[in-house]
């Protein structure tokens, strides 16, 4: 057990209890703010896998813009902070939920992860390690191989942005 | 190092509790919530993958470029296109607060008939 796997084992471990904490918290605001630990835990994961820049990204998109906007979504639509917040439906449903959800992981474990115990030759090798190269490496890949797909996603952040405008804007008339 | 299937049983347990979250909250935000960790798993096993196999350079342009970091180049994508379903979701649930003064989804029905 080295360093490394140590750390993964806290990064992840942070990153599935507060996930559970977002499904199972009775307060929504709560929810919110447990969502940002795992956004981090997850940011955390990427630095492990030698994913910085990916790392970076997440903390700041996730972390600091889309929580953000939920924590505003929340604020704007309950009139009263924390009372009248039942969230879950009938504790039937949500054990039928977890048996389903539980079904779901055993299935993923059992056909996708299995294999991929076995595979040291196959594809797999060590980790790369981190250099200063693959920022500058992603940068190529984005604007020539897919520079297609970069330039249409600016369009659908655009799109996304003035159709948010629209639909959230106050009709006055 | 962790093995791969470590990243792989995270990302699987993610998923699984975002799908539980889908499944039983009525917020919509809570709903909203849970398909942010369910896209947060899938860039989980986006960036092990490509930071696990082997490299595979080809030149691009004048350059040489690992073609495995296009695992990390999707995640980029999914990140951008979440914030912009977010954007989008959270607009709709603020209209529908404004119509209904609730945001159940399960009660969300009068375009139905």
């Amino acid at each position: 057990m080295t360093g490394h796997q140590i750390a993964f084992i806290v990064a992840a471990a942070v990153t599935i209890v507060s996930a559970v904490f977002v499904v199972a918290a009775r307060n929504i605001l709560r929810a919110a703010l447990f969502l940002a630990f795992t956004f981090l835990g997850v940011a955390t994961l990427y630095v492990l896998a030698n994913a910085e820049l990916l790392a970076a990204m997440q903390v700041l998109i996730y972390v600091g813009a889309i929580t953000v906007l939920i924590m505003f979504a929340i604020v704007l639509t309950q009139q009263l902070m924390g009372a009248k917040l039942t969230q879950v439906t009938r504790v039937k449903a949500a054990m039928l939920a977890l048996v389903a959800a539980g079904a779901v992981f055993a299935f993923i474990a059992k056909t996708f992860i299995a294999p991929f115990k076995s595979a040291d030759g196959m594809m797999l090798s060590a980790p790369k390690p981190a250099d200063a190269g693959v920022l500058r490496q992603i940068a190529e890949l984005l604007l020539q191989p897919y520079v297609v797909a970069f330039e249409l996603a600016s369009l659908v952040l655009l799109a996304a942005l003035v159709g948010a405008i629209v639909i959230a804007k106050e009709d006055r008339d | 190092m962790p093995p791969i299937t470590w990243y792989m049983y995270v990302s699987a347990a993610l998923f699984c509790i975002g799908l539980f979250g889908m499944m039983t909250r009525r917020n919509a935000i809570a709903i909203l919530m849970s398909i942010e960790l369910m896209l947060n798993s899938a860039n989980i096993n986006l960036v092990a993958f490509s930071s696990y196999t082997k490299a595979h350079i080809v030149s691009v342009g004048s350059r040489s470029v690992d073609m495995m970091l296009s695992g990390q180049v999707f995640a980029l994508f999914v990140i951008a296109l979440a914030a912009a379903e977010a954007a989008v979701g959270l607009a709709i649930v603020l209209n529908v607060y404004r119509l209904l003064r609730h945001i159940n989804a399960d009660e969300v029905n009068f375009m139905k008939w």
